[in-house]
């Protein structure tokens, strides 16, 4: 796949001396769902009001579709649309106006059969002509969407769309994604919620202090940093763990009726057969096994804790 | 140039505008026909004429550059000043849309408002006192010409306000009282020497008195020292415009 947006380099430090972006090199695929995932301060923002203009950068090079943000910054912004973090809206504006400005302000002639589909694809047609102060908050992120989608954008840029909704309602923003991406429109999301990314990002790039800590497939970034853990189930509780199974990789569950047993799933021996022989060897009579995958959040937490080593 | 863009702020800020219309007429009518009340009835009436012209009469060009003046201010800088208030600034940023193109959208915008203000104004004076043009075309290009210029100076207020406070700061303490002395209702020649003097360096005495000599032929300066006057004060406006321009002041981080 040919690549959309290309970040090389980019900085930006304000007059004060916080580096808010540390040299960021991305590149982005025509066509694919990238969350960027951290810390809140950690520059995703930043990151997406630079590439936008809203922000200038310090220094870096930014092209989107080939075109360079700066020199070629109207062929460069067409190509965008950008869904804030903050639900900046006119209250007393009606919806549809507002999307028909937003597509009129990007150069795009009036197409009210466009508009309509798209408020329409969001669940916002029999809202047009209500004052934006008369939705719910939910709707009002939908308008912010249908803003951005007006002017056919080939790249989304999603800060957050689901930060304060409830779970319902980011379900819905997920299937909007989705849909979107299915429309060949390539989206980069910011996140704080781990679950989002896990559930609609084909590759996820995790970002702190400015710095892109890795940018991986989703698939393979869990495989790669995926731990697994062994629960050991015992029929009688017991109150420490015996000296032949005493490891850092083994904890005893709170009501002391489990061993937890932690291990890697891509080394060379998990150490499985071993555990549940000396399992036996004590004396101990197993009830149960259970194995879990450890989560895109465990991973996550675990990078920032090393980061900050 | 990006008119469809331009076209779009244009419109969008008139439908503001056309919106909250009934108190955009009524405002200015009202107040205006006050004025007509107060100066011209009840204390025009002890007054003898103005440089030939009665005292009602005389005031209507004043009236108008006082209301006219405020309405470009008030609207160009709160145009802009809104979307910086509550956000939505974002998308003005991030649009294949330069800063000439922004103010195009804004300014104009604001100009036509307090063109229609304007307007109306002077028809309401029609009712209340005879007046005859002389000069209709100069009269037009005048009230045009101070409308855009005072509009990119509202424009640059609202790009400098910090909050609502500064907002209304600039047009509270500088230029209501500049167009109070600047020869709204009563000519330069009826004040003390001294005030005279003080007076020219009131820039709004220019835009008054060229004004009013498109009404009645006569005037306290010169026509050209007024259109110098007004050439300069605009140059002035677009030269702060492209240096915010360059350097994204108060816009981009």
């Amino acid at each position: 796949m040919p690549t959309i947006l290309d970040i090389q380099d980019l900085r930006k430090s304000y007059a004060g001396g916080f580096e808010a972006l540390k040299g960021v090199d991305l590149q982005i695929e025509k066509g694919e769902i990238l969350a960027l995932l951290g810390p809140n301060g950690a520059g995703k923002t930043t990151l997406i009001s630079t590439v936008c203009g809203i922000t200038t950068a310090t220094s870096g090079k930014v092209t989107v579709g080939g075109h360079d943000i700066h020199d070629d910054f109207r062929a460069a912004r067409s190509m965008i649309g950008l869904v804030p973090q903050e639900i900046n809206l006119e209250p007393f504006e009606k919806v549809i106006n507002t999307v028909r400005f937003s597509r009129g302000l990007f150069g795009r002639p009036a197409d009210e059969a466009k508009l309509e589909k798209i408020l329409r694809q969001l669940s916002l047609w029999d809202k047009k002509d209500s004052q934006i102060r008369e939705l719910s908050g939910g709707m009002k992120r939908r308008v912010l969407i249908a803003k951005a989608l007006s002017h056919d954008p080939q790249v989304l840029f999603l800060d957050e769309p689901t930060a304060g909704v409830d779970v319902e309602l980011r379900k819905d923003m997920w299937e909007i994604v989705a849909g979107l991406k299915a429309s060949g429109v390539t989206i980069i999301l910011t996140t704080h919620y781990i679950e989002e990314a896990e559930a609609i990002a084909d590759r996820i790039g995790v970002i702190a202090r400015g710095e892109l800590l890795l940018v991986e497939e989703k698939d393979k970034l869990m495989a790669r940093l995926g731990k697994k853990q062994l629960e050991v189930q015992l029929t009688e509780p017991i109150t420490e763990i015996p000296l032949a199974l005493q490891s850092p990789d083994v904890e005893l569950s709170a009501d002391g009726q489990a061993l937890i047993y932690t291990y890697d799933t891509n080394a060379e021996r998990t150490g499985i057969t071993k555990l549940l022989a000396k399992v036996a060897e004590s004396g101990l009579v197993l009830r149960d096994v259970a194995t879990r995958q450890s989560s895109l959040e465990d991973i996550f937490v675990g990078m920032l804790k090393e980061d900050a080593a | 140039m990006n008119w469809t863009a331009i076209k779009a702020i244009y419109t969008f800020e008139m439908t503001r505008f056309f919106r909250t219309i009934t108190q955009s007429i009524i405002s200015p009518v009202l107040s205006t026909s006050l004025y007509f009340v107060v100066f011209g009835a009840a204390i025009g009436s002890r007054i003898d004429e103005v440089e030939g012209v009665s005292y009602g009469a005389f005031i209507v060009p004043g009236l108008i550059m006082l209301s006219v003046i405020t309405q470009s201010i008030s609207n160009a800088s709160f145009g802009i000043y809104f979307p910086k208030f509550i956000g939505t600034v974002y998308e003005l940023l991030s649009a294949p849309i330069n800063f000439f193109e922004i103010v195009i959208g804004y300014v104009g915008a604001a100009a036509t408002k307090a063109l229609f203000i304007g307007t109306i104004i002077l028809i309401t004076a029609f009712f209340f006192v005879d007046i005859t043009i002389q000069h209709p075309i100069a009269m037009v290009a005048f009230l045009i010409l101070t409308c855009i210029s005072f509009a990119l100076m509202g424009f640059i207020i609202g790009i400098w306000a910090g909050n609502f406070e500064q907002l209304q700061l600039v047009p509270l303490l500088i230029v209501t009282p500049l167009v109070f002395l600047g020869g709204s209702f009563y000519s330069i020649s009826m004040l003390p020497p001294v005030w005279q003097v003080i007076s020219h360096f009131n820039p709004v005495v220019y835009l008054i008195s060229g004004f009013r000599w498109a009404f009645f032929g006569s005037a306290d300066v010169p026509i050209l020292t007024s259109l110098l006057a007004i050439a300069l004060f605009t140059a002035l406006c677009l030269g702060v415009i492209w240096w915010i321009f360059r350097t994204g002041w108060r816009l981009r981080a």
